[in-house]
Order: C-alpha cells, then sequence, then structure tokens
C-alpha cells in the first residue's frame, strides 16, 4: 500500500473549504482513502489510528494542513499531488471583484447595522471568543461549533441570561427562527408548536413529523446537547421555554432531550408547572415515570412527541394519539411477517447504520426492550461498546456521525461514502437480517441523497441474489416536502428501489426489530 | 428575548459560507464574515491587554486626537546638519529600523556608497564600502532623527532638506527633496549622473526653493493632501496631483525670488517632471502627525511602520523609542520588463509612515488610476481601504475618500485589532533592484509582516503589567 501526506504550511482553510477539498480528493480516481486534516495533536493520533501517518506530516503543527493519501497500488503519486494541487487553486481562488466582505463581527456591523444572530461555525477553540465578543455586540447566537470547552459555554450562557439574549449551542446543528430553518434544518410549515431541543437531529425530526402531519411550527430552540447537564445547569434550555411561554404564536410547547441531569430536570418541572400552555416532554432514555407529578406530558418516542404535540394544537384528544399509535403498530406487525418469511436461516441481526445521532439513541431504546443485547459506537441505555467500530458484531446501531468517522471527511449526512461502504459489507454478512437506514433531508445536507443511496441499493440487492439471501432495506427519511430535496420523491424513489420506508426513525426501528424478532 | 420573535431575523454568519449561501436562498438578510483564527493567542499577554482594555482604550482616543489635529506644514529649508537633530559629519540616517553595515540590503549600501561619495568622504566605491565597514562612519534611524526617507533613505550631513512644523503641537519633521525615478541615490544608484544630480539639488534647486518658501511663509500640507485625495492620489505610490498642487503654489513666488529666469525654469521643470516630488514630503507630514501622538502610556496605536530592506519595523505610542521587527517580505508586484521576483529586494523605505498615517495603501480607494499599475481592479481597491477599516481606531476628519461618500480614511493602526481579526497593513509600494544601483524595478502592493505586531502586542502587554 502506497501512503503519502503532504503539509500547507501555515495555509488556513475554513472547515467547509476543507470538506470541499477532502470531498475532491476522495472521489479522485487512485486514492483509496484520504483525510484533509489541521495538524493538531488529536489529528494527528487519529491519522496514527487510521493508518495514514507517514513521517512527513509528523512535524505539522496545528497551524498547518496535513493531507494524507492512500494510494491505490501502481498509482503516480506525482499526477495525484499536482491534481491535487489544482483542487487547492480552485478553493482559494480569490474574490476578484466581489464585493466586500468584513473580516470580523465589528466590520459586519458596519454593513448589517440591525443584525440580531450571529451564527458561527469556526474551530472550537476561537468559537467561544467570537461568541462572547457577539454577545456584547447584543447579538443572539447560534453555536454551531463543537468543542468549545464547557467553562466557556457556562460564561457564555450566563452573559447571555443576564442580557435577555440566546445563546443556541455550542454543537447546535440546527434550529428555527422566525421561520427560517438555520444549518441543518428543514422547511417546515409555520405553526403554533414551539419547540426546545438539546438534540440536533430530535429537533429535525419532530418539526418534520409536525410538519408532515398539517401542523407547524412558531420556533424550535436548539440547545446544544451539553445545556441540560448538571454543570450548565439548563441555562438556555429554561430560557427558551420562558421565552416561549412568552411568545404569543405560541400555543403548545414540545421539549426535545435526553434525560437532563436531575437538578435541572426540577427546574424544568418547576418553571413548566407555572406555565398555562400544554407542555410535551421527550427525554430520550427516560423511564416512563421520569415526569410524573409535573404537567409535563411525556412521550417516550420522538415520534409519540410529536404527534401528542399536533394533537394538542388543534384540541384533540392525546388519547388518539395512542389509539393511532397502535394500529400502526399493527400495520409495522403485517409488513414484518411478509419480510420475515424471505429471511434465509442463519439471518439473525439488526444492522441499523445512522448519520442522526439522536436516531441511534432511539433505535437503541427500542431494539433493547425487544432484542436485548445491542451493540454501538456510542452505546446509550444498555448497550455495549462494539470493541472495533468498523466491525459489527450481532446487533448493531451504529452513529456514522461520531468523530471517529468523520475526522477529514464531512459528515454523512452530506457525505455518503463511509456508510455506503459499510451498507455492502453489512450486505456481505450472511448473519445480517436487516438493514436500518436514516436519510436526513434539508439545508445542509445533501442535495441529491439518490444519486448517492440508490446505487448502493442496487449493489445490495446484486450481492444477496448472488449469495442466494434477501437482506430487507428498511429507512425513514426526515424532511419535508417543502425541503430542497423533496421528501415524496426520496420517499417514491427509495420505495420503488424495493426501500421499505417508514414516517419516523421509531416507526423504521420497530419495523426492522419486528423482521428480526421471531 | 421575544424582541427577536417579533423582528425580522438578521444574521451576521461567521464560519461556513454555504450557511450564508442557504440565508441567501430563502431570502434572509444576512453578511458573510471572512473569519480568521487570531495571529497569536497566548493567554497571559491577551488577559493583560483585555484587563487593560478601558485604559487602553482611552489612551488610544487621546493618540487619535493628536494625529487628526496635527497640522503639518512646510516652514522652511536648510542643510541636514544645521537642522536635523542629532546630525554630525559622520552620521547617515537610514530607512527602517536600526541596521548594521553588515546587515544591509544591496540597495541600502548602494545609497550609502552614494552618500559618501556625493560628502566627499571618499572618490571611489571600493574605498566608501571600506570606511562603511570601519566603524568610522555611525548609521542611524532617519526616524529616531524626526526625519523619514523614501527607499534606502540615506539622509547625510551636506543634504537640504524640508522643514516641516507641526502647527497645533509644535514638533517639526525633515525630509530630503526627491530626485526623481530611473537611476536614484534612494534605489541605491551611485554612478556619476546620480551624484550629479544631487550636487545639482543642493547648489541650484535648494536655494532657490528656500527663497521660494521663505516668501510664502508657509505652505499647508494636509491641505494639498487631502484635494490630492480628491484628485486621485493616495500620496504614496502615486503623487502626480499633489506635485502640481505644490507646483501652483510654488511657481509664482520661485519666479519672483529665482533673478537667472533661466533657473527658474530649470527648478520648475524638475519638479514638473517628477511625479513623485511630493512623496517625501507626503511622508514628512505623516512623520509630523504620528509623532505629536508618541509616548502616550497603554496605546496600542501603530506610530511608526517602517523598513530597511532587511528588516519590517514598528513602534507604538504605548511602548516609547522601542522597535518590534521581523524579516521584510518581498512585495507581490507587477515587473517592469526583464525583471522577475528573483531580482526584487525585501521591502524597503519609510514611505509606510504614510500607510500608518491613513494615506497609501490605506487610502487606495481614492486613487483608482494606480490600481492597475498595483496589479488589480478597482473593486479589489475599494476592498483594500475598507478591509482596513477594521484595523483602526478612526476615520479621519480630513482626507476622505469620494468614491465611499467621502468617508474619512482608516486612521490610526491598533496593534490589537490587527492580531485580534488577523488582518495586517495593507502598504502600496515600489521595488527596488537588490543589487545596489539598479534602481526600481516594479511597484506592488504586500501586507505588513505578522512578526513586528506580535512582538508590538507583547511588548506592550509587558510593558502595561
Amino acid at each position: 500500500m502506497n501512503i503519502i501526506g503532504i503539509i500547507k504550511k501555515g495555509e488556513y482553510y475554513d472547515s467547509i473549504s476543507i470538506m470541499l477539498i477532502a470531498k475532491h480528493i476522495s472521489e479522485m480516481e487512485g486514492v483509496d482513502d484520504s483525510a484533509v486534516v489541521m495538524g493538531t495533536k488529536e489529528n494527528k493520533s487519529i491519522l496514527t489510528s487510521s493508518g495514514l501517518m507517514t513521517p512527513d506530516v509528523q512535524p505539522a503543527g496545528e497551524m498547518d494542513l496535513i493531507v494524507a493519501l492512500k494510494l491505490k497500488e501502481g498509482v503516480d503519486s506525482k499526477n495525484v499531488l499536482y491534481k491535487i494541487d489544482e483542487i487547492f487553486k480552485a478553493t482559494k481562488k480569490s474574490d476578484d471583484g466581489e464585493n466586500f466582505t468584513p473580516q470580523s463581527i465589528d466590520g459586519a456591523l458596519n454593513v448589517l447595522p440591525d443584525a440580531n444572530m450571529a451564527m458561527i461555525s469556526v474551530a472550537g477553540r476561537y468559537a467561544g471568543d467570537v461568541a462572547m465578543k457577539s454577545l456584547q455586540r447584543g447579538l443572539h447566537v447560534m453555536l454551531f461549533s463543537d468543542n468549545v470547552p464547557i467553562e466557556k459555554e457556562i460564561e457564555l450562557k450566563k452573559f447571555a441570561r443576564e442580557n435577555n439574549l440566546f445563546v443556541m449551542g455550542p454543537d447546535c446543528g440546527t434550529a428555527i427562527i422566525n421561520g427560517v430553518p438555520l444549518a441543518f434544518a428543514n422547511v417546515v410549515n409555520k405553526g403554533n408548536i414551539g419547540v426546545v431541543a438539546a438534540s440536533g437531529t430530535g429537533l429535525q425530526e419532530v418539526t418534520c413529523l409536525i410538519s408532515n402531519a398539517g401542523c407547524g411550527i412558531s420556533q424550535a430552540i436548539g440547545t446544544g446537547g451539553r445545556d441540560v447537564r448538571k454543570e450548565v445547569g439548563g441555562i438556555m434550555f429554561i430560557e427558551g421555554i420562558k421565552a416561549l411561554t412568552a411568545d404569543p404564536n405560541t400555543d403548545v410547547i414540545l421539549l426535545v432531550s435526553k434525560p437532563p441531569a436531575t437538578e435541572v430536570v426540577e427546574k424544568i418541572i418547576s418553571v413548566a408547572r407555572g406555565i398555562r400552555k400544554p407542555v410535551v416532554g421527550v427525554f430520550l432514555g427516560a423511564s416512563p415515570e421520569f415526569l410524573k407529578g409535573s404537567n409535563i406530558r411525556q412521550a417516550l418516542t420522538l415520534e409519540e412527541a410529536a404527534m401528542k404535540a399536533v394533537a394538542l394544537s388543534k384540541h384533540d384528544s392525546i388519547e388518539s394519539v395512542d389509539e393511532n399509535l397502535k394500529s400502526r403498530t399493527s400495520e409495522i406487525e403485517q409488513i414484518a411477517k411478509v419480510e420475515k418469511a424471505k429471511l434465509s436461516l442463519g439471518q439473525k441481526y439488526l444492522r441499523a447504520l445512522y448519520s442522526g445521532g439522536t436516531f441511534c439513541d432511539e433505535a437503541q431504546l427500542l431494539c433493547q426492550n425487544v432484542l436485548g443485547e445491542v451493540y454501538s459506537n456510542i452505546p446509550f441505555g444498555s448497550s455495549k461498546k462494539l470493541k472495533d467500530s468498523s466491525k459489527s458484531e450481532k446487533h448493531t446501531i451504529l452513529d456514522l456521525g461520531d468523530d471517529e468517522f468523520t475526522v477529514g471527511k464531512p459528515h454523512p449526512m452530506i457525505d455518503y461514502s463511509t456508510r455506503n461502504k459499510r451498507i455492502i459489507s453489512e450486505a456481505e454478512d450472511p448473519e445480517t437480517a436487516v438493514i436500518l437506514l436514516d436519510i436526513v433531508l434539508g439545508y445542509g445536507s445533501n442535495m441529491d441523497p439518490l444519486v448517492e443511496i440508490i446505487p448502493v441499493l442496487k449493489e445490495v440487492k446484486k450481492i444477496t441474489v448472488q449469495q442466494k439471501r434477501y437482506v430487507p432495506v428498511v429507512c425513514s427519511v426526515t424532511g419535508t416536502d417543502k425541503d430542497p430535496q423533496n421528501r415524496t420523491a426520496v420517499v417514491t424513489a427509495l420505495g420503488a428501489g424495493g426501500v421499505k420506508v417508514m414516517e419516523s426513525n421509531a416507526a423504521a426501528s420497530m419495523l426492522a426489530i419486528s423482521i428480526i424478532n421471531r | 428575548m421575544n424582541n427577536l420573535f417579533q423582528s425580522e431575523l438578521k444574521v451576521i454568519n461567521i464560519g461556513l459560507k454555504s450557511f450564508k449561501e442557504t440565508l441567501d436562498k430563502q431570502n434572509v438578510k444576512s453578511v458573510h464574515v471572512d473569519w480568521r483564527p487570531p495571529l497569536f493567542t497566548d493567554d497571559k499577554v491577551m488577559s493583560i491587554i483585555k484587563s487593560n482594555t478601558d485604559k487602553i482604550e482611552a489612551a488610544n482616543k487621546q493618540a487619535i486626537q493628536k494625529i487628526l489635529n496635527s497640522k503639518p506644514f512646510i516652514v522652511g529649508m536648510g542643510k541636514a546638519l544645521d537642522v536635523v537633530p542629532g546630525m554630525k559629519k559622520n552620521l547617515l540616517l537610514h530607512a527602517g529600523p536600526p541596521v548594521t553595515w553588515e546587515n544591509m540590503c544591496g540597495p541600502m549600501r548602494g545609497a550609502v556608497i552614494g552618500a559618501l561619495i556625493y560628502e566627499g568622504i571618499v572618490d571611489a566605491p571600493e574605498k566608501a564600502e571600506q570606511i562603511a565597514a570601519s566603524g568610522k562612519i555611525e548609521f542611524s534611524p532617519c526616524h529616531e532623527h524626526s526625519a523619514v526617507g523614501p527607499m534606502a533613505g540615506i539622509v547625510s550631513p551636506s543634504m537640504p532638506v524640508f522643514i516641516l512644523q507641526n502647527d497645533e503641537y509644535g514638533n517639526k519633521a525633515f525630509c530630503t527633496m526627491n530626485e526623481g525615478l530611473g537611476k536614484v541615490l534612494r534605489y541605491g544608484a551611485f554612478s556619476s549622473d546620480v551624484i550629479e544630480r544631487l550636487k545639482w539639488m543642493e547648489k541650484i534647486l535648494y536655494p532657490s526653493l528656500k527663497k521660494a518658501i521663505e516668501k510664502i511663509g508657509k505652505i499647508d500640507l494636509k491641505n494639498i493632501i487631502a484635494q490630492a485625495l480628491q484628485m486621485g492620489d493616495e500620496v504614496h505610490n502615486r503623487n502626480r496631483a499633489a506635485t502640481s498642487l505644490l507646483y501652483r503654489t510654488l511657481a509664482p513666488s520661485i519666479i519672483q525670488t529665482t533673478d537667472d529666469k533661466e533657473i527658474a525654469a530649470s527648478v520648475l521643470e524638475f519638479i514638473n517632471r517628477n511625479d513623485h516630488f511630493f512623496l517625501n514630503l507626503s511622508m514628512g507630514a505623516s512623520k509630523l502627525s504620528l509623532d505629536a501622538a508618541r509616548n502616550i502610556e497603554h496605546s496600542s496605536i501603530v506610530v511608526v511602520m517602517a523598513r530597511n530592506g532587511t528588516e519590517f519595523g514598528i513602534q507604538l505610542s504605548g511602548t516609547g523609542d522601542k522597535w518590534f521587527t521581523g524579516p521584510s517580505p518581498i512585495p507581490d508586484a507587477l515587473f517592469f520588463t526583464g525583471y522577475t521576483k528573483d531580482d526584487a529586494n525585501p521591502d524597503i523605505g519609510d514611505s509606510s509612515i504614510t500607510e500608518t498615517n491613513g494615506l497609501g495603501g490605506f487610502a487606495i480607494a481614492a486613487s483608482p488610476a494606480i490600481v492597475q499599475f498595483v496589479g488589480g481592479s478597482t473593486k479589489d481597491a475599494i476592498n483594500y481601504t475598507l478591509k482596513m477599516y477594521e484595523i483602526t481606531a478612526a476615520e479621519n476628519n480630513i482626507y476622505k475618500i469620494p468614491y465611499l461618500n467621502f468617508r474619512g480614511t482608516p486612521t490610526g493602526i491598533d496593534v490589537i485589532k490587527v492580531v485580534e481579526k488577523n488582518i495586517l497593513p495593507f502598504i502600496d509600494t515600489g521595488v527596488a533592484h537588490k543589487n545596489a544601483g539598479v534602481g526600481q524595478i516594479g511597484a506592488g502592493v504586500l501586507s505588513a509582516p505578522a512578526e513586528p505586531f506580535i512582538k508590538a502586542i507583547v511588548g506592550l502587554a509587558n510593558q502595561i503589567k
């Protein structure tokens, strides 16, 4: 194997440029594997563990860019490096003749003096300072960046609370403010349901389900996952609830999170107690008694939470939701029965390959209740940790958006290549009974997911037919018909490709589980 | 918080550009920030700076007031030996931060050789090199003697200089007369025609100008610069308008005070044929204004940017006479036919004092005529100026840019902004051949190097703590 690495000294590229460059490089002929990363210690150790380290790039500092390549046998490295240079040149192309781009918040405020929101996605170690500067200028902050130290997060949120400002994040991937989807978000109906979420994919799922059910969203506020931990104390989660309580356009409040720290739960319950608007909460992984005695109506899945919020916003009875879900379960069992009959002996295990972290959690919870032992790279509930994330064991539920899969590569909602490879290897495994997937649409995600996924599904069919097996593929599609990708178009094409497409991740997970559960 | 829900969302996007594109598609008003990491992130240093923000800002306000209130005038002329503070017979002043003969670049050595021949200290270049290396000749930066000089910036004892005075604060500054283009001392040429021209300037040009200025009394430089900016100069790389305005001011008096018509005509023709005649004066006027803002405790305002062809050095108002230096970069230039970047000397000259004063590269939006010469479109020039507002403390009250609705030029470089925003001062400049005596080989633009600014912020923090 031919591994080469080059250092681009002192070259700063923003992460989107790096992502674009990485994507172009990974698509180059002759390149087997690649990574484009800044030369931080962590990144270097990741390169080492992924077998892409060479002595050439060892001296790179954290302001240097590393391009590491694994070339296919017999490929001329000179040729590849020349092409890479061209890719870099193309991204560096100056804004010749373009309008002035300010280089600081103050500069931007000169151009847009009445701006009210700063969307920050610079590297984590700088993001905190940039966020503080924004707050000091009176801007609300959506902090997309991760790796912001928790002390900094607390400092930011305390300052924001004192000044009546929001800090959404760090690591907040999505929000919908005044009807505008921010970062990774979907185009949903406007309506009277307000959401506060400490989970990005969770927020996307509930807002899409609500919109697809004909209702709409007033505001969807992301807080970042750490907000509900003891250290941060739910500062923005609580502020979000208060803001929705005061908002005349919000009639129903929906809370989405993993179970918060006990202190934070108590605060949430006590704030909710004073609210006259109905409140629904889904705290994935919490027991059904978690909110007993509070006036928050608990849901156990994202879907149930969305449906309950919908019912409340239409003044329907909550019980109708339970009934609907029950009848849906029997529908799922019908489909499962048919699929189950097509499986061969020895096809025993679920292989779930997720791009959305919250979906991975939700699937693990649902699976644990029925199938028992589950493995994951990000174990949740009673799941066990995979010894090696690159090899599935028994029932495996993977989060491919986790750092170990994304270093030097775009997120799997954008770049399907890592997951596509994994789908093939799961299809080749005679023990695989069901492949479970998520596809997340909306701004920020891949604009043409069918181009990425359809060829792989054909390949799966080819492999399994050759091996005289059938592997059902089950999938949920998070999105709306107003999203640039159009959900109906995607669902129709997947259906035509033989995929069992369900309306939610919970439903898709339940179908996958029922097929396996003999 | 609810005011957010009630108002139109307007976003500043810092980081991934695709988020801005998404907002554009939805017709959401937004502006993208081309953000980059700070030049320097040492916590100790930056926390000293941060915890003294109030004092620094107050000091900077004071410094800016002094820069803006300064009133530079030409008040006379004299021989360097007689008028420049600290000048002596065996002293040569040079551009930029201090430098020894051993470390001098080619063009500066050439100019030293020429000056020693001009002074009559030696009669041949080889002897000049010997004596320059012997220690008998002392070297000192112009800036340490209230003076400024373009390119090599050599000022020798017999050279005539303009005497400039700041009518607001009383301080003085000195600069030589500009020799013109082609083979000239400031680019390191020392052939006999160069020396002859210098002699002519001393014997003919100087007395005539001196008398004319005496008759006029004093000449308002700020006024000329302000007008020139509206006539397409930025008074660093383009001085055509300013030179013309000065010519109009001087001409009647030159004719009245010079007995010999032929001499009067030759003097006027010399100024007329040298579009850069005003350069030394725009530098002197800048020096005068910035010197007034020196030694204000805590101030992070840059009062000098200067290059000696080897190093680039800066001084801050709040750090006294300390120089902060780093290697001088080679400008990104358009070269005259036959020359390439390999021939270019690293950036040289005190002329970046104009940028320090909100002129030159900082005012390039006022000078579309030279943008192409320095490589770029008119829009580039406007963007360069707009970018400099990011790192300056004020907008000039007198120097205005027509295209930007007469917005004042970005004035008073704040080293803290430079470091935090990672935006380096933009300079447009001439390029010297790296060998002595060849002269100018191009013109171009460059960003100041980072190192002096990083050292300066550390120096300021050390001074404060």
